[in-house]
């Protein structure tokens, strides 16, 4: 026998219906409450509608992950070198894990005063932001995958006679890979969370001004909550993207397979 | 002019030559420096098959990490085709009892890493040759976590022979696989052994597999491992388990032990 959820198409079909009831109880919710300021998904839906129509929508968007690829590629150029550094290199890991360990858990929101104080109201601000907290998890990824490195793998490679470059390139690096890409991920999300942030605060487009500005110019909650759902679904598709990756064949063996 | 010695026949050259090998680990926290290898002397001739015999921890497996070149000695010296060991070395690959294939590459990568020169016709080759003397044809493409335990010990064992190495050393390599798979791969590493003429030293705690594989068994003791006795086993290939040569060689190496070979009790 069959179980049921044995069916095909069903990891596609139940989250729909999980959003389908959500968006019904959210309805009624504020049908029932008869809230003036809260608007159910009908008014938002008319709020992306009007956004699209502005122009905004895509405008605000692009200048979010423009930020966003911004400080998250600058973090990754930097953070993957750096973490293989000081994974590889004992001194290096011994010098830098406290200072790294101590400024990882600064919440980049604490930043801002300081990001505005030295860039300004501008772009450089909020990809400042973005590169600060999206480079401790790409760091501290890279540099944990080389130490967890079974000593196996290199005394076999030694054993072979390659020599440091030839090392680092067809044992090293492959086998932090996947771990590598899990940090990557993990920042990847951690940056969309602060662009948001930072651009409530720093500067006057994208997403998280769209959210402010929507609010204290008219309390256009229908506004504001749309920006909303627009981040949590560009999330989500950053997350599926990074996830396609992790497919291939480079890293996917690093992973259990389902 | 006198006449001189000719040249001794080549396997009787010692290509592994142990002398007065000592290995102590420090105690930790104050407690006594544990002397995990006493006073060893042995020596591999080309070409020959020897097995290292020993209980559990007995301190092989770092004695064949010396002579592989990873670890360093606290005393005494591992001389290897007339020179003191530098370290490890392409010409003697070593076969890991925990499994050295990666898991990042393909079968058919794996057995090709070694392969540092010539031309990629070449050394697919190379890789083709080593995939079909163990068995593994149609598996090429495939990623070791899609293999068993015994394909993945013939995948490091192709990957070592690609190398075109003199000598391998062998740690445990089938101390994780089942009774019939071991049974199997030991009989294909004595076909192999017999057409590559390699030299191979071989670490086990399995008396069995000594006496099915070996010429010579260097039997160790408990810790502090000494070598106890070195047993010959002068049958011939394949060899006959139920023969008397066989159970003779077994009794000799459970008797070095201090083992009684047909009750199991110890009489140390």
């Amino acid at each position: 026998m069959r179980r049921w959820f044995g069916l095909p198409g069903l990891p596609m079909i139940l989250p729909c219906l999980v959003a389908a009831v959500s968006l019904l109880v959210w309805d009624l919710a504020v049908r029932l409450s008869r809230s003036d300021l809260f608007p159910g998904p009908w008014q938002v839906a008319l709020g992306i509608v009007e956004l699209m129509r502005k122009g905004l929508l895509i405008k605000y968007i692009v200048a979010s992950l423009y930020r966003v690829t911004w400080g998250f590629g600058i973090a990754v150029l930097v953070g993957i070198p750096f973490g293989l550094f000081l994974g590889w290199f004992r001194p290096a890991y011994w010098a830098f894990n406290p200072i790294l360990q101590a400024l990882r858990p600064i919440s980049p929101i604490a930043w801002i005063p300081l990001a505005i104080l030295w860039f300004g109201v501008s772009d450089a601000a909020p990809i400042f932001l973005i590169f600060l907290a999206s480079v401790f998890p790409i760091t501290v990824s890279a540099s944990a995958a080389v130490q967890n490195l079974q000593p196996v793998y290199l005394r076999a490679a030694r054993n072979f006679g390659l020599g440091r470059v030839q090392l680092f390139r067809r044992v090293i690096l492959p086998a932090a890979l996947p771990q590598i890409l899990t940090g990557v991920r993990i920042a990847l999300g951690v940056a969309w969370l602060v662009v948001v942030a930072a651009e409530m605060i720093a500067v006057n487009s994208g997403l998280g001004y769209l959210i402010i500005d929507a609010r204290n110019a008219g309390k256009r909650y229908d506004l504001v909550v749309a920006g909303m759902l627009v981040i949590g679904l560009i999330g989500l598709s950053l997350d599926l993207l990074v996830r396609r990756l992790e497919r291939f064949e480079e890293v996917s063996w690093g992973y259990a397979s389902h | 002019m006198s006449e001189t010695v000719g040249e001794s026949r080549e396997s009787d050259r010692p290509v592994v030559l142990v002398r007065d090998l000592w290995m102590t680990y420090a105690g930790r926290r104050g407690s006594e420096a544990v002397n995990v290898l006493e006073q060893i002397d042995m020596e591999v001739r080309k070409g020959e098959f020897v097995c290292i015999v020993g209980p559990s921890g007995c301190g092989k497996t770092t004695l064949l990490n010396i002579i592989g070149g990873f670890l360093k000695p606290t005393r005494g010296e591992v001389v290897v085709d007339g020179e003191p060991l530098q370290g490890p070395d392409p010409r003697r690959i070593f076969i890991f009892q925990e499994g050295g294939v990666f898991p990042w590459l393909t079968v058919g990568d794996n057995i090709g890493f070694g392969i540092l020169r010539g031309r990629k016709a070449d050394r697919d080759r190379v890789v083709d040759r080593y995939v079909e003397m163990v068995g593994l044809n149609g598996f090429e493409r495939a990623y070791p976590r899609e293999l068993s335990g015994g394909m993945r010990q013939r995948v490091e064992l192709a990957r070592a022979l690609a190398a075109n190495p003199e000598a391998l050393y062998m740690d445990e390599p089938f101390g994780a696989l089942d009774y019939i798979t071991r049974f199997k791969m030991r009989s294909d590493l004595v076909r192999i052994w017999q057409a590559e003429q390699k030299t191979i030293l071989f670490v086990t705690h399995d008396i069995d597999e000594a006496v099915q594989l070996a010429d010579r068994v260097i039997v160790m003791g408990r810790r502090p491992a000494t070598i106890r006795t070195v047993v010959d086993v002068p049958l011939p290939r394949p060899r006959d388990f139920q023969s008397a040569g066989y159970l003779a060689a077994r009794d000799q190496i459970f008797s070095a032990m201090g083992i009684n070979p047909t009750t199991g009790s110890e009489f140390s």
